[in-house]
């Protein structure tokens, strides 16, 4: 099979996904269109070699409804011949897109094309989309439906994360957040959203608190308590018995961030990027995604770096970075505990608690910065994984060339 | 038109009226009967140019309409061709137009395009209701304080299955509509009024006279949901983030409430939410597959014969010997003020019988009579009595320390401690002055009657009446014949326990009778579970999400855990092993003797209490006790150990019925879901083994587990003959079966 590529990752900065965000008065497609121009003007693409652009977005409804995809290429001004596709996978959609536009490249549907997200929170809210699962009683009754939060906060009981062991780990995470951007770690790939003047409207991730401590989120109250007592600590309780009460320890401060944000990434043959004179930047080794217990619903990225490891004939130490998306802090600490994972190699540049989580777009933009962080820190492999709604996993494996 | 059920005539104003009277019937229901009718009805108003309105009120004195004819129901037999000859296809054809026919006609009645008005002078309850909500207008009674109104079904299993899914949500919105169906609560008129569902109240009398004045003024009405640009209240799932949210919650309320057990709540909540997204004829059809998909699950079965049939049988005497008058009771002593005595008397004064409440000095049958007072006052703080009547009730009950105001007795209640030495006393002091023909009833809830009957003169009039803690609650009475009781003093006993509105089982003597002995496996099966090394938060939720009340460690903290040790060792003793050597006999001494832990009643036990009484949370430190070797439950795990909690306490009744025990299936049904609460989807310990296993199955499953766990689940011979010939508890110990012992 053809080996898929990475000639290029770019991402918008993260805009606070409220009406007060930078990036509330730019469209989602406004914010694709960008991440598209950028990927072709960086490397004087030709875009009638791009077959294809994929892209994440979980609230594809509105403006970011009708296949996004297809209409940011447009847009963007690139060749009428590329095709484009919008695919949801929750909160993995952007790294499935990334898998994907890597798969069409392997298996010679594609020569070049490109993976990435969008979701502009602050626009299309979070849940417009509606779905089946939490609604329709024959689903969510079998499936023990609860909210994400409570989820998390099921596992932080299930393994006995306490409230200061999940703030620590998002002090943590600011700490590192606020370095990354200190020391341009992310400098490779952000690319400055422009207003409808062609000014910089946005040019770093506006919803960090690098000022956060144990003190400040201690003060803050339990996002989920109201909705357990409401009914969903009984019903995660069926499904795990083995609990006599929810302990609700996340918050706003150990929770992913709601932000507005797009990726791209450039994957393609080697012929290909020989041909365009594009330098490969690393080189994708495996990629999987998994089902897991949809009603506690974010245990997944453990058992798919499992998979993805087994098929790569990886072991957990093989791997130098591990970037899971925060979106709460007892996912990452989970998988850490189960697989015997250092912090030191986990999130090493901070993640969502600290910058926020652009549901479509976040897999694409974790690619990215582990492209930049394999080349800056000069290490060899890299995976990536994220939990996603209704219980799954996907992760990518990739390896520096 | 040929009509039995509705009488039906035309005024001068070209306004028909339909009065719904079903002869021979004190209370109208939809029989098969009346639904023909109410299709001869519609079709005569749809057709009849000389017709400009339909109004339709009943000749009942009792109400409008009660619902659907449930007896009936259950031996609905299908035309033509015999279903065994059928296909599946033809099958499920015939079971969906059966089951449509009433929604049809009323779909046709609501969209003939005359105005359609309904006069509820009475109750209006399930297919009643649904029948009203498909007139265009509905007048109630204001002068009628009994009238109610609502949709029962799901109490019994089902689901309401004449449109009663469709209209109600669509008249006042899904947030409101859902907790009536789902619940089954009834609600006034006033708060029918309010809510939307009658759209005008007036007296009785000129309810009949509004709905036609109605019809006049509105001679082109339409249901709402017919009019064009018709927006449902609170909006529709998938098209309002509101409704949304509301779906959301409501499934998982509904999960957190029943934890997944009742199907008809959750095929209510999906005819909801599948029928508000289309047009109202599609929302038609898919309830009526909804209540065919429920009626067909063994649940609906079970509940429908336990909850609702057996239920009102047992309430009406319907284990009674026949050829005995009934008895009355113009005075009754109870004899013993504690706990027991003081519910008793109180229950008896609330019937207005008069109770005199004996003790050995006045002023302990006084502090006796303090329980009714109390009653009383928190009756009227609730305004749920007045001065007047609580004044009544309490001057019923005559105090006293003399035997000599037991003169005259019809009946005595013996409730004093379980002590059978005591006993014996006071059935001799008691006999000595109570005429031949009384009755003697010792409330106790272990003592063998037979035993307790040879203190008695008299051991033909002596038997045993179980009453439950608090009294006043617990709707169920345990009647135990001892070797010598009469028929006619049972027949007396059960129209005592029918006198004070209660529903009385009959069983036959041994230790622990009935209740106690299979209720108690329960908690013994936990404290099995305990010894394991199960996690206690495991056995308690896996006991609740089952469908029993509580935990069973909070059971026997309820119970005491200084009683469960007692008992314990008595068992062990009995039993020729040593308690105390065993891992559970350790726990249980060192919890009660070591610890303090005796229970609720310390505020400690398996659980720590809070100031109210109730469980805050397992106490943590039994953890330091027990060495804990499953601490996780997946779903597998769940189901053994639900079966393991579930299947030990079928095979005790199972024992009680092979002992001769307990001799009519509907007693053991209605025995375990009242006393002690069994998992009522299941319509109780019989129907348990009867319809949600097979028996066969049952055995099967219990094999599995004695073979695991030893021979406390090991079935009778009984089973395993019922098995093997076919029968099932409901044919072999059939209703009205004799009072006499079953063993072969």
């Amino acid at each position: 099979m053809t080996e898929a590529y990475i000639y290029d990752a770019v991402r918008t900065p993260r805009g606070k996904g409220k009406k007060s965000g930078s990036l509330h008065e730019i469209t989602a497609l406004e914010l694709s269109t960008q991440t598209l121009e950028a990927i072709r003007d960086r490397n004087d693409l030709d875009t009638k070699y791009v077959d294809d652009v994929v892209l994440g977005c979980v609230s594809p409804v509105g403006e970011q409804g009708g296949d996004i995809a297809r209409i940011a290429v447009l847009n963007a001004d690139y060749a009428e011949t590329t095709a484009g596709v919008q695919v949801d996978r929750f909160c993995a959609s952007g790294l499935e897109a990334c898998n994907m536009a890597a798969a069409k490249v392997m298996t010679g549907e594609a020569d070049m094309a490109i993976g990435g997200g969008i979701e502009s929170m602050s626009r299309v809210p979070m849940g417009a989309a509606g779905g089946a699962w939490s609604s329709d009683p024959q689903i969510a009754l079998k499936s023990y439906f609860s909210p994400q939060g409570v989820g998390a906060d099921t596992i932080a009981t299930k393994w006995g994360f306490s409230r200061d062991d999940v703030d620590a780990y998002a002090v943590e995470s600011q700490r590192r957040a606020a370095q990354a951007w200190e020391e341009g770690r992310f400098s490779k790939s952000i690319v400055a959203v422009k207003d409808q003047m062609g000014g910089v409207r946005l040019d770093h991730d506006e919803h960090m608190r690098p000022e956060a401590d144990m003190q400040s989120l201690a003060a803050l109250n339990p996002s989920f308590a109201g909705m357990g007592s409401m009914g969903f600590d009984e019903v995660i309780k069926q499904r795990y018995p083995e609990l006599e009460a929810i302990n609700h320890v996340h918050h706003a401060g150990n929770s992913s961030g709601i932000v507005d944000g797009a990726s791209a990434v450039l994957f393609g043959s080697k012929e290909m990027g020989e041909r365009l004179g594009l330098k490969p930047r690393a080189r994708v080794k495996q990629m999987a995604s998994i089902g897991s217990e949809p009603g506690i619903m974010l245990t997944g990225p453990t058992d798919v770096t499992l998979k993805a490891l087994k098929k790569a004939g990886m072991d957990v130490s093989d791997i130098d970075l591990y970037e899971l998306n925060e979106a709460f802090a007892s996912v990452p600490m989970l998988m850490m505990h189960l697989l015997g994972i250092d912090h030191e190699k986990m999130n090493v540049n901070g993640g969502a608690i600290a910058m926020g989580h652009p549901l479509g777009a976040t897999g694409g933009m974790l690619l990215g910065t582990m492209v930049d962080e394999l080349e800056r820190a000069d290490k060899e492999t890299a995976l990536v994984t994220l939990c996603v709604g209704a219980g799954m996993g996907t992760a990518t494996i990739i390896e520096r060339v | 038109m040929n009509l039995e059920t509705f009488s039906f005539d035309i005024d001068g104003d070209g306004i028909a009226h339909a009065v719904f009277d079903v002869p021979g019937r004190s209370m109208n229901t939809l029989t098969g009967k009346a639904i023909a009718d109410i299709i001869a009805i519609t079709k005569e108003v749809a057709t009849n140019d000389k017709i400009t309105g339909l109004v339709i009120s009943s000749g009942k004195a009792s109400g409008f309409c009660a619902g659907a004819d449930l007896g009936e129901m259950n031996q609905q037999a299908g035309g033509g061709k015999p279903e065994s000859e059928m296909s599946e296809a033809e099958l499920k054809a015939m079971q969906f137009e059966r089951g449509f026919s009433l929604n049809k006609t009323l779909r046709e009645l609501e969209t003939c395009g005359k105005p359609i008005a309904v006069a509820l002078d009475g109750l209006a309850l399930g297919g009643g209701l649904e029948v009203a909500l498909a007139g265009h207008y509905r007048v109630a009674a204001n002068d009628n304080p009994k009238i109610q109104f609502g949709l029962p079904e799901a109490k019994i299993g089902l689901l309401p299955g004449a449109g009663g899914t469709q209209r109600l949500p669509r008249l006042i919105g899904v947030q409101e509509a859902l907790p009536l169906i789902l619940q089954g609560k009834s609600f006034n008129a006033e708060k029918a009024h309010k809510m939307g569902v009658v759209n005008e109240l007036a007296p009785k009398a000129d309810t009949v006279a509004k709905c036609k004045a109605w019809i006049k003024a509105n001679p082109d009405a339409k249901a709402p949901w017919d009019e064009k640009g018709f927006k449902m209240p609170g909006g529709v799932v998938h098209r309002s983030p509101g409704a949304g949210q509301v779906a959301t919650m409501s499934n998982a309320m509904l999960a957190a409430n029943t934890y997944g057990n009742y199907p008809a709540q959750k095929n209510i909540l999906s005819c909801v939410y599948e029928g508000t997204q289309v047009p109202i004829d599609a929302g038609l059809r898919i309830e009526t597959r909804y209540f065919i998909n429920t009626q067909q699950r063994p649940e609906a079965k079970a509940m429908i014969r336990s909850l609702f049939l057996s239920m009102q049988e047992l309430s009406k005497g319907g284990n009674r010997p026949a050829g005995y008058d009934k008895a009355e009771f113009k005075k009754i002593a109870v004899v013993g003020a504690g706990l027991m005595g003081a519910g008793i008397a109180y229950v008896q004064a609330k019937a207005g019988i008069p109770t005199v409440l004996v003790d050995v000095s006045k002023e302990n049958a006084e502090k006796g009579k303090d329980y009714s007072r109390r009653l009383v006052e928190k009756d009227l703080s609730r305004g749920k009595t007045t001065q007047d009547k609580g004044d009544k009730l309490l001057d019923l009950i005559t105090t006293t320390d003399s035997y000599d105001d037991v003169k005259g007795a019809d009946l005595v209640v013996e409730a004093v401690f379980e002590n059978p030495e005591l006993k014996a006393k006071i059935t001799k002091m008691a006999e000595d002055v109570i005429s031949a023909d009384a009755i003697f009833g010792s409330n106790t809830s272990t003592l063998p009657i037979t035993g307790l009957a040879e203190a008695s003169s008299r051991p033909e009039n002596f038997i045993g009446i179980h009453f439950f803690s608090p009294v006043e609650r617990m709707g169920l009475v345990e009647i135990i014949t001892g070797e010598k009781t009469s028929e006619e003093t049972l027949a007396k006993s059960i129209d005592y326990v029918l006198a004070i509105r209660k529903t009385p089982i009959v069983v036959n003597d041994s230790r622990g009778f009935y209740t106690s002995r299979c209720f108690g496996t329960y908690t013994q099966e936990g404290m099995a579970m305990l010894a394991e090394g199960i996690k206690p938060a495991i056995i308690e939720n896996v006991g609740r999400q089952s469908g029993m009340p509580m935990g069973a460690l909070e059971v026997s903290d309820s119970v005491g855990l200084d009683t469960a040790l007692k008992v314990g060792r008595q068992m062990a003793q009995a039993a020729g092993v040593d308690y105390d050597s065993n891992e559970l006999g350790q726990m249980m001494a060192w919890l009660v003797e070591d610890q303090g832990r005796v229970g609720r009643k310390a505020g400690k036990g398996f659980y720590d209490y809070n100031e109210k009484g109730k469980p805050a949370r397992l106490w943590p430190d039994l953890n330091t006790r027990i060495d804990v070797t499953v601490d996780e439950c997946p779903p597998e795990l769940k189901k053994h150990l639900t079966n393991r909690f579930l299947v030990r306490q079928a095979v005790e009744v199972a024992r009680c019925f092979e002992e001769g025990v307990i001799t009519d299936a509907r007693d053991a049904d209605i025995g375990s879901i009242l006393a002690w609460g069994f998992a009522p989807y299941t319509g109780g310990c019989a129907s348990y083994m009867d319809l949600i296993w097979g028996i066969p199955e049952f055995v099967a499953e219990a094999d599995a587990l004695a073979e695991k766990y030893g021979d406390r689940f090991k079935v009778p011979q009984l089973l395993r003959d019922m098995a093997a010939n076919g029968e099932t508890f409901y044919s072999r110990f059939p209703p009205g079966g004799v009072k006499q012992k079953a063993a072969a």
